[in-house]
């Protein structure tokens, strides 16, 4: 390097600081200027209908931007806490139960109790209970924003054929010991490949051609794609408490007669085992046509009743166990960075998602059901107005104790992969069940201490 | 001629040296050096990170995944490598000694230039016990469904398969490279001599192309050991943990747990393995001499 080159590049690395230097001096902050926040979801089905609230928002609040991000689940959660490591987090984002209390423990969420405390937001519009799954000793940690709820879906055209009658699948009755009307229907289901379904004497259960019923056995500690309902319905909690409860009760007998059901159902021909299962996802295997009934959670409706299906497909209320129907409800909610610079205008876009106008948006986009109740009727509504009877999701949701949440607690990720190791070892036959759930229980529990 | 000193270019060479180095320092030293820092603190991404000693490492040594993860892996490289490397000298001694088609060598790169997560999702398609390409075919022969994915016997095996498929025919490349080395006189001299392909391919072949192959091995080892992306697609890890290797152990633990510090502990005990590993292979197989010198 000549000298006039060197004094070349030093002027040219000087242009690049001096380049820099003026970027972030824009990029300060003064007083009563305009405002943009970083808002974080997960679900592209929704980006649409959140952009509507978000220019909403901004009609209503012209010095506030919102600027929506979107990243695929496994992603987000990743990103999210990268960008919390680094200091630079987004001021609002969508939050879920088994990832949340992470956060909430780190001190990374703002309590916003004084807020909903002085702008007096009527919490009692919500569904039942939603509002309080993200307080943790006296503190909130966000708003709900949409519920969902779980149901049958099964292969209309396979059902008529093999002679089951879709109002009779309205009440159902489950029990562990035969399975009851539910055990009926799906043995009805089943077919082997010489047309004789499950009930018959000379089924062939090697043979199978289409299967009453497709279990899911990567459903992690909660079991809300099948057994955790059932379980439900036998009797079964999972916590001392929820949310924040410290004693998870994997142990309990109840939970290990549903196991043992479902292996039962995979003996018998009528459900493929997991060690012959598909790695595809259930919805897949019905639009193929190898299977007839399965669980259904509500945000699952536009894949089974939209354009995308190939098949016709109907919802159905969950089987009535021991102790009456009780389906999983599980809600989001919308949290604020504790690290904010702009708490205030936070709030007021968390509040706005939170509120009816927003919701009512949402819901009439029909894509989830909000969670304020007037604004679920409204994407009920939008639904039946597209011709989808999804009614049962919401009538269970309003049952009077039809419902449970899934747990929330610290940890949930490996108590997620503990229990859904246990379970496939049950269900594979490692071990039994009443002992594998009790093992994966003590670890569990041992998380805790 | 003896007047004129030999120059000393020690000083030049440290400025070409000097890009690399850079890279090296900043991309790889620098990170393993925080690495080792993590493995000692109790990090999680959100806290502040603090000093616990040994703790993780302790933890590790009585954590009975982590061993089944080793065990897991170490079958893996077994069933990945023994298949691989056979199969790749198989192929690289015929191309050597029958045909030197140029598209037949491009041919055989082509699994490999598939991304790793297009061959795991099409294998994962074609294997599918239900509407899987494969299983049908067991099917018209009246043979049963074969869970190649979720019975845990044949989840480890399928997915070695399916990464013996896609390096290959990289490998047979590069051993194929090799053998162009080995001189052609020999095989010549060989063949008057009254030797069969077998007898060429035991005495002349294998021998010289010792060092090539301590390469191949050692390189194709490491990358073995480093197993993730296809099982991420598609057992991640199941059925219950039959295919958890360490790499995937050590995802879990840091960015679904955030157990940074204990996933830290267990990629350094894995960069120990792998270090000694190749230190004995190299050893072992004389990997830095050649008998054609």
């Amino acid at each position: 390097m000549n000298r006039r080159s060197r004094a070349g590049a030093a002027l040219l690395s000087l242009a690049v600081v001096a380049g820099l230097a003026a970027c972030t001096s824009a990029a300060e902050q003064e007083p009563g200027a305009a405002v943009t926040l970083d808002y974080w979801l997960w679900d592209d089905n929704q980006k649409a209908s959140y952009q509507q609230c978000a220019d909403a928002f901004h009609t209503a609040n012209p010095n506030i931007t919102i600027k929506i991000s979107q990243a695929a689940w496994n992603e987000y959660w990743q990103n999210l806490t990268t960008q919390i490591a680094a200091g630079d987090a987004p001021d609002v984002w969508t939050n879920q139960g088994s990832y949340y209390p992470q956060f909430v423990s780190s001190g990374q969420i703002l309590d916003i109790q004084p807020f909903v405390d002085a702008d007096k937001v009527d919490l009692s519009q919500y569904q039942g209970g939603l509002a309080d799954l993200f307080t943790k000793d006296g503190q909130r940690f966000g708003l709900p924003k949409d519920w969902d709820t779980m149901a049958l879906v099964y292969n209309t055209e396979h059902l008529k054929t093999q002679g089951i009658d879709a109002a009779g699948l309205a009440d159902l009755t489950w029990n562990p010991t035969d399975g009851g009307t539910f055990e009926q229907a799906i043995a009805k289901a089943t077919v082997d490949e010489k047309g004789r379904n499950g009930l018959d004497p000379a089924f062939d259960k090697t043979k199978v051609k289409v299967f009453g019923f497709l279990p899911e056995w990567a459903d992690g500690s909660q079991g809300q794609n099948g057994w955790g309902n059932l379980a439900a319905s036998n009797g079964f909690t999972y916590l001392d408490k929820n949310p924040w409860g410290t004693q998870y009760k994997y142990d309990d007998p109840k939970l290990a007669q549903t196991i043992d059901w479902f292996k039962s159902l995979s003996a018998k021909g009528y459900a493929p085992a997991l060690d012959k299962a598909s790695t595809l996802s259930r919805d897949s295997l019905l639009n193929a046509g190898k299977g007839a009934i399965t669980f259904a959670g509500s945000w699952m409706i536009n894949s089974y009743l939209g354009e995308g299906a190939k098949l016709k497909f109907a919802f159905a209320p969950l089987p009535a166990g021991p102790q009456g129907r009780k389906t999983a409800i599980n809600g989001l909610s919308d949290a604020i960075w504790s690290g904010t610079k702009h708490k205030d205008e936070a709030w007021k876009w968390v509040k706005f998602l939170g509120s009816a106008d927003c919701q009512n948006i949402v819901g009439g986009n029909g894509v989830v059901f909000p969670a304020i109740k007037s604004a679920s009727e409204k994407a009920l509504a939008a639904h039946t107005g597209k011709g989808r009877d999804v009614k049962v999701f919401v009538d269970e949701a309003a049952a009077p104790g039809g419902t449970f949440f899934v747990p929330i607690t610290e940890h949930g990720n490996e108590v997620s992969q503990i229990v859904q190791d246990a379970i496939q070892a049950a269900i594979l036959g490692q071990t039994d069940s009443a002992t594998s759930l009790k093992k994966a229980n003590d670890q569990v529990n041992a998380l805790f201490k | 001629m003896s007047a004129t000193k030999p120059r000393d270019d020690r000083r030049a060479a440290w400025w070409f040296l000097a890009p690399v180095l850079v890279g090296f320092a900043v991309f790889y030293g620098y990170p393993a050096a925080r690495g080792v820092w993590y493995s000692l603190t109790d990090y999680t991404m959100l806290n502040t990170p603090s000093y616990v000693g040994t703790e993780n490492y302790a933890k590790l040594f009585a954590d009975q995944k982590f061993w089944n993860s080793m065990l897991v892996t170490a079958w893996y490289v077994v069933l990945n490598i023994g298949s691989q490397t056979l199969l790749a000298l198989g192929i690289a001694s015929l191309m050597h000694r029958l045909t030197r088609s140029v598209v037949l060598r491009a041919t055989l790169l082509l699994p490999w230039l598939v991304p790793n997560v297009t061959i795991g999702l099409l294998w994962m398609w074609l294997l599918d016990t239900n509407l899987g390409f494969v299983n049908q075919l067991l099917h018209t022969f009246g043979m049963d469904p074969i869970g190649f994915f979720t019975d845990e016997t044949w989840a480890m095996p399928t997915v070695a398969g399916i990464n013996t498929w896609a390096y290959t025919g990289y490998t047979a490349l590069l051993l194929y490279a090799g053998m162009l080395q080995i001189p052609q006189y020999l095989y010549e001299g060989a063949s008057i001599d009254g030797a069969g392909e077998w007898r060429m391919f035991r005495r002349i072949t294998l021998p010289l192309l010792r060092p090539v192959l301590a390469l191949v091995l050692v390189v194709s080892m490491i990358g073995s050991f480093q197993i993730f992306d296809t099982i991420a697609v598609t057992t991640k890890g199941g059925p219950v943990a039959a295919t958890q290797v360490i790499y995937y152990f050590i995802y879990q633990q840091a960015f679904k747990y955030f157990h940074m510090g204990y996933a830290a502990a267990a990629a350094i005990c894995l960069a120990l393995i792998l270090g000694l590993l190749t230190a004995i292979q190299m050893r072992m197989l004389r990997a830095s001499r050649s008998d054609l010198a």
